[in-house]
C-alpha cells in the first residue's frame, strides 16, 4: 500500500510539473511531420501527439519518453508484418485510440501490436488491434492500465499465434471492458499479482479464454467466457478471487468451463457456467469456498480429480446438468450445503425450504463413466436410473459421507 | 388393403383403449405443463417418458388386436383377398391409431402452451418422430409375436418380456460387455450396440439434442464424428426406418406360410 502510495504521489508530481510545460504535437499525412516516430523523437517529456487520421506504416516505434499518444478517429497504423508496432520503455505512456495492424509473426520473437517494457503507471485504451501475433504484451511492467480495447485475431494454429493480452511478472495491473477474440490465449498471466481483470469479454480463442500461473491475490470479475477451445484454465496461484464470471457453451474432450490445478485458498462466488462440457474440473485445489454459483445445462457441473480436501459448496444451483459431481475416489473431505440441486427428489415435510432426506450428488453411474468412458452411451437409459436408485438407497462404490445434508427446494435467487 | 386398413382404423377409432391412450397423454402433457412451466424442461420430461411406455403400450395393444379379432381375420382370409394386404391393413390401422392418438394426446396442450412460438419446437418434433417410430416398430414386433404364437397367454408373456429385454435387460447386457472389455476400443461397439436396439436408438436421438455437451466429452474419433456432426441423426434415422420394414416384412412371409 506504502508503494502504491510512493507511486501515486510521484505520478501527480510529474503531471503536474509536466503539463504546465506540455506541448501538442500533431501527426497527420500532410503535415510537417508525418509519421510517429518522428513525433516521438522531436517531442519532449510529457507532450501530447495527436495522430490524425490515416494511414502510418511504420513499425518499431519505441516510446522512450513519458508521452500521451492520442489517434483521432483511429488512425491506421500498419507494421506490414515486419516485427514489433509499438514498445514503451518509459513510465507514464499513454496509448489511446489507435487502431493497429499486420503485426509480423516470427517463431523466435513475441512480437507484440504494442509492448511494455519494464515501465510502469502506462495507459493502454481504446485501441483496436487486428492482424496480430501477440496484441498487449506487459513485461515487467506495473501499475497499468488497459482499458477498453478490442483485439481481434486471426489464429488458425495454436504454435503460431500468440495471446490477446498478455502479463509477465507485471503487478497491480487492471485490465477493463477489453474484447478479445480469435487469439490463442484470450487473457494470459504469468508470475503477475494484485491484478484486477474486470468485464472483460473473451471469446472464440484457440486455446484458453483466461489462462493463469503462479499469479496471487487477483480479482477476476463480470468477464465473460465463451466458447473457447480449452475453456478457461488456472493454476498454481493463492488467494484468487473469481466474482460473477460466465462461461459458456466450451466444448469438447479437453475443454472446461474453468479447469483449477493446484489453486489455494479461491473464492469462486457468483459465477454462471452454463453448457460447458465440465463446468469446473479441480485438481489438487484446496480451501476454495464456492457460493451462489449457478451451474446450468453442463455435461458434468464439477469434476473432482484428486487431492481436493476442505473445499466448501454452498447455497449454488445445479440446474439440469447431466451429472451433477463426479468424483474418482471414495474419499471425499469437501463440505455441500444448502444447495439447490434439479435432480433432488426429496420431500420438504416442515416447509422450511430444505429437504427432509439428504441428497447425493455423486451417482453411480458417474463413477462407471469415470471407469469406462464409453459407456456414456447409456446415459439417460432406464436400467442405469435403476442401478442409480439403488446405490442411492445404498451407496457402495460412491463416497458415502458425500451428501448435502440441507438440499433446497426452491432455487436460489440472488 | 387400404380397405381392411380404414376398417381396423376406424373400429379402433371406436374402441374405448384408443380413448384411454389419447387421454393418458393429453392429461400427462397438460400436467407436465403445468407442473413444469416451461416448454423445453417439459420435453425433457416427456422424451424419458415416451421411450419407455410406447414400446410397452404398441407391444401390448399389437398383440390384444391380433389375439381379438382372430376370429374376423378368419372371416377374411376365407374371401378372396391377399394375405399381405390382410395383415399389412390391419397392422398399419392399429399403428396409425396409436400413432395419432400419441401426436394429438401430446401435440394438443402443448399447442395451446404456445409452441409454435418457441424454440422447443425442433425438441418436440423431434419426440413426436421417435414416438410414430417406436409405435410402428413395436406393433410390428408384436404382430409377429401374436402371428407365431396361437396360444394366447404365451403370446402375451412372449411380448411383455420383448418389452422388458429391449427397455432394461438389454442395457444391462450392454453395459457389462462394455465394463468386461474396457481394455479395448470400444466405441465402434458401443454405437453398434446402440443401433440393435431401436429404444437406444431413440435415446441416442433425443441424447443428441439434451446432453451434447457431456457426449462430446468422451474421447474417440468415431464418436465425435458421431455426435458431433448431423452423421448421427442422419444414421439413427436410417437405422429405425430399417427397423421398421424388417419386421413387416416377417409377418408378410410368415402370413403368407401360416395354416389357420
Amino acid at each position: 500500500m506504502k508503494c502504491v502510495l510512493q507511486h501515486s504521489v510521484l505520478f501527480f508530481l510529474a503531471l503536474t510539473f509536466g503539463s504546465a510545460f506540455s506541448q501538442t504535437i500533431n501527426v497527420c499525412e500532410n503535415c510537417e511531420i508525418s509519421s510517429l516516430k518522428e513525433a516521438i523523437s522531436t517531442a519532449k517529456d510529457f507532450d501530447t501527439i495527436v495522430v490524425k487520421k490515416g494511414t502510418y506504416k511504420e513499425h518499431n516505434i519505441i516510446v522512450d519518453k513519458p508521452l500521451t499518444i492520442i489517434g483521432e478517429n483511429y488512425p491506421l497504423i500498419d507494421g506490414e508484418l515486419k516485427g514489433e508496432v509499438i514498445t514503451i520503455v518509459s513510465d507514464h505512456v499513454t496509448v489511446d485510440g489507435l487502431f493497429i495492424i499486420n503485426v509480423g509473426t516470427s517463431y523466435t520473437e513475441d512480437y507484440a501490436a504494442i509492448r511494455v517494457k519494464k515501465s510502469n503507471h502506462f495507459i493502454i485504451q481504446n485501441v483496436v488491434l487486428e492482424k496480430l501475433f501477440f496484441g498487449i504484451y506487459l513485461e515487467k511492467s506495473s501499475y497499468g492500465k488497459i482499458y477498453h480495447n478490442k483485439i481481434i485475431g486471426d489464429a488458425v494454429e495454436e504454435y503460431n499465434s500468440g495471446n490477446g493480452i498478455q502479463l509477465w511478472y507485471s503487478n497491480h495491473v487492471v485490465v477493463e471492458h477489453n474484447y478479445v477474440e480469435h487469439v490463442r490465449d484470450g487473457i494470459y498471466l504469468e508470475f503477475s499479482d494484485d491484478c484486477l481483470i474486470k468485464n472483460n469479454v473473451s471469446a472464440e480463442n484457440l486455446r484458453y479464454g483466461l489462462h493463469f500461473m503462479f499469479s496471487n491475490d487477483d480479482i477476476y470479475q463480470d468477464n465473460t467466457f465463451e466458447n473457447n477451445g480449452a475453456g478457461v484454465a488456472v493454476m498454481f496461484s493463492k488467494h484468487i478471487k473469481m466474482l460473477h464470471n460466465t462461461f459458456k457453451e466450451n466444448w469438447g474432450t479437453a475443454s472446461y468451463g474453468m479447469l483449477l490445478k493446484e489453486i489455494n485458498d479461491a473464492e469462486i462466488r457468483g459465477n454462471t457456467f452454463e453448457e460447458n462440457t465440465i463446468g469446473i474440473n479441480i485438481e489438487g485445489s484446496n480451501r476454495i469456498i464456492y457460493k451462489n454459483n449457478n451451474f446450468i445445462n453442463n455435461g458434468w457441473a464439477i469434476k473432482v480429480r484428486g487431492a481436493c480436501y476442505t473445499n466448501e459448496f454452498l447455497e449454488n444451483n445445479f440446474l439440469y446438468n447431466s451429472f451433477d459431481i463426479s468424483y474418482n475416489s471414495k474419499v471425499n473431505d469437501n463440505v455441500f450445503n444448502n444447495n439447490y440441486w434439479s435432480n433432488y427428489t426429496g420431500y420438504d415435510l416442515n416447509k422450511d425450504g430444505i429437504g427432509d432426506i439428504p441428497y447425493r450428488p455423486v451417482k453411480l453411474f458417474s463413477y462407471i463413466v469415470n471407469r469406462t468412458p464409453e459407456t456414456i452411451i447409456l446415459l439417460r437409459s432406464l436400467f442405469i436410473d435403476i442401478i442409480d436408485f439403488s446405490e442411492k438407497v445404498s451407496p457402495v462404490f460412491t463416497p458415502d459421507n458425500l451428501m448435502d445434508n440441507n438440499p433446497l427446494i426452491k432455487k436460489i435467487i440472488w | 388393403m387400404l380397405k381392411i386398413l380404414k376398417y381396423s382404423f376406424f373400429d379402433l377409432m371406436r374402441s374405448r383403449w384408443s380413448y384411454v391412450y389419447f387421454a393418458f397423454y393429453l392429461l400427462l402433457g397438460i400436467v407436465l405443463l403445468f407442473l413444469n412451466n416451461d416448454l423445453s424442461k417439459a420435453v425433457i420430461t416427456l422424451m424419458n417418458v415416451i421411450i419407455v411406455l410406447v414400446p410397452l403400450i404398441g407391444t401390448i395393444f399389437g398383440v390384444m388386436y391380433y389375439y381379438n379379432s382372430k376370429e374376423f381375420t378368419e372371416l377374411l382370409l376365407a374371401q378372396p383377398l391377399r394375405r399381405s394386404s390382410i395383415f399389412l391393413g390391419q397392422y398399419l390401422g392399429v399403428a396409425l391409431s396409436l400413432s395419432m392418438s400419441l401426436i394429438l394426446g401430446l401435440g394438443l396442450p402443448f399447442v395451446f402452451y404456445g409452441l409454435f412460438k418457441s424454440n422447443a419446437i425442433w425438441d418436440f418434433s423431434l419426440l413426436l418422430i421417435t414416438g410414430t417410430f417406436l409405435t410402428l416398430i413395436f406393433t410390428a414386433l408384436a404382430f409377429n409375436i401374436a402371428l407365431s404364437n396361437e396360444n394366447k397367454i404365451k403370446g402375451f408373456g412372449y411380448a411383455i418380456l420383448l418389452w422388458l429385454f429391449l427397455a432394461i435387460i438389454y442395457d444391462g447386457i450392454f453395459l457389462m460387455t462394455l465394463i468386461l472389455f474396457e481394455d479395448y476400443p470400444l466405441d465402434k461397439l458401443s454405437l453398434v450396440g446402440t443401433m440393435l436396439n431401436p429404444i437406444d436408438l431413440s435415446r441416442t436421438l433425443i441424447l443428441l439434442k439434451l446432453d451434447i455437451s457431456a457426449l462430446l466429452g468422451y474421447t474417440g474419433a468415431v464418436f465425435k464424428q458421431f455426435f458431433g456432426t448431423s452423421f448421427g441423426i442422419i444414421v439413427s434415422l436410417i437405422t429405425l426406418v430399417v427397423w421398421v420394414i424388417l419386421p413387416v416384412l416377417r409377418i408378410l412371409s410368415k402370413s403368407k406360410r401360416k395354416d389357420f
